[in-house]
């Protein structure tokens, strides 16, 4: 591996310095244009954070509803629990925000309603429904993680079961189930590039539409790249924080 | 006449294929102390959580103070309302204060407001020695303290009868005295007690009922005396060579 790296670093300058290879004046800050170009990709940032937060937080309560079911001791609430999970977690993203854009507003046509998806909604509610399967997971295995105890302690003092959920299982799995909530994020973030397909103008798009352009893939990508790269560093910068304030708190 | 508090007729459970009770009777009256022991595998902790429906029976009857548990979630709401139960391994809420532990279920369960449920669980915290911790948490009390907040938790709730289950078999030899003298003290307030330990010592001292269990059934029961002094059967008088060796 290392024997190729000088070739690459040697191909690197060397396209640095022909411009038929690399052409920066793209996005080349100290030009108008170059500035306009950055300005028209980086403000894609705006609604890739807005399309994963959203999809987050519903995620986020769509998987502890889809994982509560899994921890019944009824058969078929279980069942329940794994055909949702093993369904979504295997549909590939693309099939499925195909699905929800173009063949979920006939299906509410065919039940009389009208509701319209747009780009925003279609990719949030895909991303939600996708990430969900996952972050149920996550609920499962961190509310498992406590103790038997627990719950038969809870009952004896006549505790309901939304009132053990509350107060006693949920807020001691928390603790499992944080760091690889936040964790998902990453994953959502990544995703939400899929938006571009159906028109939505987040990074990917504005980064499509300029190559189309100023036919300079090279380039743009590259800042594309780059700029999920910071989004994602950030974000795990805030998992590692949450991971050492959660493991820190020694009561729990 | 003593009014029955627990009565368990003709009681069976399978875990499987697992016949686990072999027709268990055990009638214990109103301020009864039962202390139940054999060795390990014997069904005693399944008996125990049999009561408050912890484990489900299949055959059989149990009433507690004369309401038969059946499996309507009224039924079982009242029933652990009137019976509280310590856990070998205490079973205390980590993430609680110990004062926490002792209100949560008076003030979610009973309704009672927090003022209420505090001046309660600080009077049982006082009733088991420990009133200065009421504002730490479990992980920082030692095992005998932590199973004393779990007596007071249970205690918190008002309940008739007291399970135990093993309370002082998860404790370092010098913290098992402080747990029995608290039972002790509850014994002798008059408290109906349920007690599944090897504790030989305790059962002497306040148990009206020793039962020997081996292999799902009932094998022997008698006064403490009686059972210590001429055991009939052999497994029992086995047993408990074992056991009063140490
Ligand atoms: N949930 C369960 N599923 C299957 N077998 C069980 C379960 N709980 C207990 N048992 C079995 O039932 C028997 C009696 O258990 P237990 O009542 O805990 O005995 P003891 O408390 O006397 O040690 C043991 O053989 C144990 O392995
Ligand atoms: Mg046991």
């Amino acid at each position: 591996m290392t024997r190729y790296l000088p070739f690459a670093a040697l191909l690197l300058l060397g396209g640095c310095s022909s411009s038929s290879t690399w052409g920066w004046y793209v996005i080349d800050p100290t030009t108008a244009s170059g500035w306009i170009n950055i300005k028209f990709l980086v403000s894609g940032m705006g609604d890739t954070i807005l399309i994963s937060v959203i999809a987050a937080a519903i995620s986020i309560a769509l998987g502890l509803m889809v994982a509560l079911p899994a921890l019944s001791h009824r058969r078929w609430l279980r069942i329940v629990n794994r055909v949702y999970v093993e369904l979504i977690r295997s549909i590939p993203l693309l099939p499925m925000l195909f699905w929800v854009f173009y063949g979920l507003p006939i299906i509410f046509r065919s039940m009389g309603l009208n509701i319209p998806i747009d780009p925003f909604w279609g990719a949030i509610i895909t991303l939600a429904l996708s990430d969900s399967a996952f972050t149920a997971e996550i609920y499962r295995a961190g509310i498992q993680s406590i103790p038997k105890g627990q719950h038969e302690a809870s009952q004896t003092i006549g505790l309901s079961y939304a009132q053990t959920m509350r107060y006693v299982i949920l807020p001691q799995a928390i603790r499992r189930i944080l760091p690889p909530l936040a964790n998902q994020f990453i994953y959502i973030v990544k995703m939400s590039a899929f938006a571009s397909v159906i028109g939505m103008q987040e990074l990917t798009r504005r980064a499509n539409e300029l190559v189309v352009t100023e036919y300079r893939p090279l380039e743009i990508y590259s800042l594309l790249i780059v700029e999920y790269l910071v989004l994602v560093l950030i974000i795990s910068a805030g998992v590692r924080w949450l991971e050492r304030r959660m493991s820190a708190d020694e009561r729990i | 006449m003593t009014e029955t508090a627990i009565e368990l007729v003709g009681v069976n459970k399978w875990f499987g294929d697992f016949h686990v009770l072999k027709d268990i009777d055990l009638t214990v009256g109103a301020g009864q102390k039962v202390v139940i022991c054999g060795p390990s595998g014997s069904g005693k902790s399944t008996v125990v959580r049999c009561i408050n429906r912890l484990e489900k029976h299949q055959k059989g009857t149990i009433r507690v103070n004369g309401t038969e548990l059946r499996g309507d979630a009224q039924t079982i709401a009242a029933i652990r309302s009137e019976v509280g139960m310590v856990f070998q391994q205490f079973n205390l809420f980590p993430h609680l204060t110990v004062l926490d532990n002792l209100m949560l279920g008076p003030v979610k369960a009973r309704g009672l407001t927090r003022a209420e449920a505090e001046k309660t669980a600080r009077h049982y915290l006082a009733r088991v020695h420990i009133p200065d911790q009421a504002d730490k948490y479990p992980g920082q009390l030692s095992g005998g303290q932590q199973q004393r907040v779990a007596i007071a938790r249970s205690l918190c709730m008002e309940p008739r009868v007291l399970l135990f289950d093993e309370p002082t078999s998860a404790l370092d030899p010098e913290m098992i005295s402080e747990v029995l003298d608290v039972m002790i003290e509850l014994a002798l307030d008059g408290m109906t007690m349920v007690v599944v330990t090897h504790e030989m010592g305790f059962a002497r001292k306040v148990a009206d009922q020793m039962v020997f269990m081996d292999a799902g059934e009932i094998v022997e029961r008698g006064a403490p005396e009686e059972v210590f002094a001429a055991p009939k059967s052999d497994r029992c008088r086995k047993f408990l060579s074992q056991i009063l060796q140490h």
